[in-house]
């Protein structure tokens, strides 16, 4: 994560997939929070999806996604994005705020571990259920095969 | 950076049928309302271009307004390799944009000019497609030789150049149908 601009994509990617009560909850414990203005929405469009064949294949549309989209200013100047997925607004919204604070110096690390990497422990734990869960009605090909022959 | 329209779909709509009045009575002012402009730019400009200017239509920006470029950019999303419409602070070279042609007349530039006033300075007899009567126009911050110019850009039609004039919150509109004559 030496790379600034990773290090953000890391951030909005976990802020864009947490679910809103729990931001909120989460940032409530951050107060004082600044005031900010919006710049831009929140507003709902769609954005078409794509994707590549087996990873590596050439690019095709997959098909449109149901995407809001928030930018806010703080007042002290910073600016915060956020793109979620869905039609909810006020998760957008909180989204950008947390975005444009954690551009704030002082204010990062403290973000960094009460917000995004709580919420990104309990993404990757429910990955890893889904997965668990997938896992197990995994068939092995593989077996059969060898069994005929 | 600060906001867009307060309202966006009901000050761009107003917006928009405030710029097809100008356009179908040339010289007619109207106001815009809505928007707080980046500085250089004035409030009906700025409106002008959130209404009017999006990702597939290029825009080219005065460098004496390079200051709201980033507010443009962010609103608009507008690429800049090319003149769809022109931002301008003072007027371009007309010859330097694209005048459309005999068969797509429509992909010629339209000009966003900001002016010092609408209703002060230098009177223009305006004659043309919406006009009963020739209707007189004063504008501040046109160049003095500014008839000749519109002369020779009105002689294209249906080619030519299409202009918004903007001063404060107001603008009113040229478009190529009409001849422009000093009073």
């Amino acid at each position: 994560m030496d790379n600034p601009r990773s290090a953000r994509q890391r951030w909005m990617s976990v802020l864009a997939r947490a679910e809103t009560d729990r931001l909120r909850a989460l940032l409530e414990d951050q107060a004082p929070l600044p005031e900010y203005t919006v710049l831009r929405g929140p507003e709902a469009g769609l954005v078409m999806v794509r994707g590549r064949a087996g990873g590596g294949g050439a690019a095709f549309n997959l098909g449109e996604m149901t995407v809001t989209r928030c930018t806010v200013r703080t007042e002290t100047g910073l600016i915060g994005h956020a793109y979620v997925q869905g039609r909810d607004e006020k998760r957008a919204e909180l989204a950008a705020l947390t975005d444009a604070l954690m551009l704030d110096p002082g204010r990062t690390d403290a973000l960094e571990r009460q917000v995004i990497t709580p919420l990104e422990c309990q993404q990757e734990q429910r990955k890893e259920e889904r997965a668990a869960k997938a896992a197990a009605t995994r068939v092995q090909f593989l077996a059969m095969q060898t069994m005929r022959t | 950076m600060t906001p867009g329209f307060a309202d966006p779909v009901a000050d761009a709509q107003s917006c928009f049928r405030a710029v097809l009045e100008a356009m179908s009575r040339p010289g007619r002012v109207q106001s815009v309302r809505g928007v707080t402009a980046p500085a250089p730019l004035c409030d009906a400009a700025a409106a002008v271009l959130l209404t009017l200017v999006d990702h597939e239509t290029p825009l080219w920006l005065d460098p004496a307004a390079e200051a709201a470029r980033p507010w443009i950019a962010f609103h608009t999303g507008a690429p800049t390799d090319g003149a769809s419409f022109a931002m301008a602070l003072s007027l371009p070279d007309l010859d330097t944009l694209p005048t459309g042609t005999d068969e797509m007349p429509e992909t010629s530039a339209t000009v966003i000019l900001q002016v010092t006033s609408l209703t002060t300075g230098p009177a223009y007899i305006l004659d043309g497609p919406g006009l009963r009567e020739p209707a007189t126009l004063h504008v501040t911050g046109l160049p003095g030789d500014f008839a000749s110019i519109w002369q020779r850009n009105h002689a294209l039609f249906p080619r030519g150049i299409d202009l918004i004039l903007c001063a404060g919150n107001t603008l009113t509109a040229l478009p190529r149908s009409v001849s422009v004559k000093e009073a």
